[in-house]
């Protein structure tokens, strides 16, 4: 089981851990929550815990808790701009269904 | 899909729940917006990649044109083309019109808000900073994809109440959620993390196009105080311009007047110039328009000797603010450079001497005001895990309200954190009283006279009961900008009445320090007379009560010799009332007393016997 990450999104996680200046890593996972199940997390890691499987990516510790990683298994994390608007962007293909903005989806 | 951004350790907002927030350096010549993504505090750019916006709006028949546009027709369309309309906020028309002499614009007041006359028909001060806002926020959601929950928008920490007040109004318009304002210098310090400091004494020094400010904050546990300010709001980056113009001018031995062109042309230059002496040490200068024409070497030493004054003229402010702030230079821990004239290396090596440490440069001084505002917002909409300090103000004196006698009653006390939200209950001083003025003070002493007064308003409607028998709750709230409003309520009813005021602007520091000591001067007096207003109000109550008891019931459940009795009694308490003694007033509210209690229990029984008349034990 693994997830990957695009030249541009490492890029950013880096300059955004250096930014902040601390932390160990980039969290990736999923919580049960919102209108279509689950939706992805996206945090700053300062500590791992005990379940946590660590992902060196292109020189960064992409961090995903065992349960999470069987729905994100295989995910690509993207660095995008549409117009002002930037930020991360999950391509999962475990994903079967997803709320219009697909900040939610279901597997 | 929408696109994530990454959140603090826990901080994961739900779907669709997104803390969205941005800060706003709402500029008197250029705007910013900014906001914290994924942890970076940046500035936002529009479609053309810019994010300085022009603080110039253009007035057509039909729409507006915010920011570059607006600038461009500022030669051609000056009458509707409204610039720095910041320096008009707030203000009257004649203070207008003594401080900025001639301007193109056709004002009109009324109601005591001043308007300009444009195609568009009449705008207001207010109506101008919204339309900048309305870009900026607007900016601000495109950008991140969402609407947003609140902004911090900066001002400038002299500004005074009406001054706030309009920027908050003007928000409003735009049809955003002010979490707070912030004072532009305090703005500044929170980008260079200073706020995570314990304390100490900060200076700001903001040199910009136009002004010069400079302010000295003191930051004890995460607040921040303005001690004092000052400044040149004739002073800027635009003087070096003209200055170094007025140089060519001389080296290319040009006697004639400069035609508009030419001073342009020139004006164009020698900002190029001035910019590139911010690196180099020496620039090849070629000047070449109709009727002029210099080419020449220019070195950094040049320019140093002709704007020496000029940054002179700013250092001898900032002593003079040192000196209203009570604080030696070399008490100050740091100095934060704002502005982008702060790129200038005479200006820094001159701060540096005087305060005789390096100053903060590192984060771009045209943005460190906007960046700043979006720190504290993105703590306010809660992006931030508790324990990061809140950024807090104190209330600087106490908030109360005058009760009976002149006296004072505290609501809130000083050096209390806002925002903050206090209530009391009050009750009606006399029988059938149907309204209650409340007197809205500031201050440390005990009576009325010698607090300030800030607001009065009226509850009425208050239905007609006993004396003491209405419930009147008031509520003191304090916003987290320092805007105070008052509610009081009669709770039967639910009738209310309520008032704004703006407490804490508008004293200076010194005014407030003096507030404080006298009121520990005069701690002894104080107390004493407020002793004597209490029993004063108490003997007028007494006085007043029994009066009605006699008028009602005097003739029926008294004898003439009892009347007389009790007359004696109250007119010895009348007297003892205007003695000044507080004593002598006991006393004789207890003798009134005393005279009374007969009179008292024959009421009582007279007004059972009454309720009973004419039912069986068994009702009973």
């Amino acid at each position: 089981m693994a997830i990957t990450m695009t030249q541009a999104a490492a890029d950013r996680v880096k300059s955004f851990l250096v930014n902040r200046g601390k932390g160990v890593g980039l969290r990736v996972g999923i919580k049960t929550t919102g209108c279509s199940g689950l939706a992805y997390v996206l945090e700053f890691v300062d500590e791992l815990n005990e379940d946590d499987e660590v992902f060196d990516i292109m020189d960064v510790k992409i961090v995903v808790d065992q349960k999470s990683l069987v729905y994100i298994d295989g995910t690509e994390l993207d660095f995008v701009k549409q117009g002002l608007n930037e930020g991360f962007e999950f391509n999962n293909p475990n994903v079967k269904d997803e709320c219009g903005c697909g900040e939610s989806f279901t597997v | 899909m929408a696109l994530l951004q990454i959140a603090e350790p826990g901080q994961s907002a739900a779907p669709h729940e997104h803390k969205l927030a941005a800060g706003i350096d709402l500029g008197t010549t250029n705007s910013l917006v900014a906001t914290v993504r994924s942890g970076e505090a940046k500035t936002l750019v529009d479609h053309e990649a810019q994010d300085m916006l022009p603080s110039v709006v253009q007035y057509q028949q039909n729409g507006v044109n915010v920011g570059r546009l607006a600038k461009q027709s500022a030669t051609q369309d000056p009458q509707n083309t409204i610039i720095s309309a910041k320096r008009f906020l707030g203000r009257t028309l004649s203070d207008i019109q003594h401080t900025f002499g001639q301007l193109p614009y056709t004002f009109k007041e009324s109601d005591g808000v001043v308007s300009m006359q444009t195609v568009s028909g009449e705008v207001n001060p207010i109506q101008v900073s919204s339309e900048i806002l309305k870009t900026l926020g607007k900016r601000a959601e495109d950008s991140l994809g969402g609407d947003l929950q609140g902004v911090v928008i900066t001002v400038p920490a002299y500004f005074d109440d009406a001054q706030r007040q309009g920027t908050k109004d003007a928000a409003k318009l735009a049809g955003l959620h002010v979490l707070r304002l912030l004072n532009e210098p305090t703005a500044a310090a929170i980008a260079y993390g200073l706020d995570s400091g314990n304390e100490g004494t900060i200076v700001v020094y903001d040199l910009g196009g136009g002004t010069f400010d400079v302010s000295v904050l003191r930051l004890n546990q995460g607040v921040f105080e303005v001690l004092a300010t000052g400044g040149d709001t004739a002073l800027g980056g635009d003087d070096f311009d003209h200055t170094l113009l007025a140089r060519f001018c001389e080296l290319a031995e040009h006697q004639e007047e400069l035609t508009p062109e030419q001073v342009r042309y020139l004006l164009d230059q020698a900002r190029y110039v001035k910019e590139q002496l911010s690196s180099q040490d020496v620039v090849t200068v070629s000047l070449e328009t109709t009727g002029f024409a210099w080419k020449g070497e220019f070195s950094r030493a040049d320019f140093d000797i002709l704007i020496q004054p000029l940054v002179q003229r700013t250092i001898r402010t900032c002593r003079r603010v040192l000196k209203d702030a009570d604080v030696k230079a070399e008490e100050v821990q740091e100095v934060v450079m704002v502005g982008g004239s702060t790129r200038v290396p005479l200006v820094r090596e001159k701060v540096a001497a005087f305060f005789q440490k390096e100053p903060l440069v590192s984060i771009d001084p045209d943005k460190v005001v906007a960046i700043g505002a979006a720190i504290q917002a993105d703590i306010l909409v809660g992006n931030k895990p508790d324990s990061e300090m809140l950024l807090l103000d104190v209330t600087p004196l106490s908030l109360g309200l005058e009760t009976m006698g002149g006296l004072v009653e505290k609501v809130i006390p000083r050096n209390t954190t806002i925002p903050v939200a206090r209530a009391q209950e009050f009750t009606t001083f006399k029988d059938g009283q149907t309204a209650m003025s409340i007197h809205v003070l500031q201050g440390e002493r005990e009576l009325v006279d010698d607090c300030r007064s800030l607001a009065r308003f009226a509850l009425t409607d208050i239905p007609p009961m006993a004396a003491g028998a209405a419930h009147i709750r008031v509520t003191f709230q304090v916003d987290a900008d320092g805007l105070l409003s008052v509610t009081a309520m009669e709770k039967s009813t639910k009738v209310a009445a309520s008032i704004q005021v703006k407490p804490s602007y508008g004293l200076s520091d010194t005014q407030v320090a003096d507030m404080i000591q006298s009121s520990m001067q005069h701690a002894k007096e104080d107390i004493q007379a407020r002793m004597l207003r209490e029993q004063q109000v108490e003997a007028d109550r007494v006085l007043e009560s029994i009066q009605s008891a006699v008028d009602s019931d005097g003739e029926k459940l008294l004898s003439q010799e009892e009347l007389n009795q009790i007359s004696e009694t109250m007119r010895q308490l009348a007297t003892a009332r205007q003695s000044g003694d507080v004593e002598e007033i006991k006393t004789a509210i207890e003798r009134v007393d005393q005279a009374t209690s007969e009179f008292a229990q024959r009421r009582m029984d007279d007004s059972i016997k009454q309720a009973l008349t004419g039912q069986s034990v068994d009702e009973v």
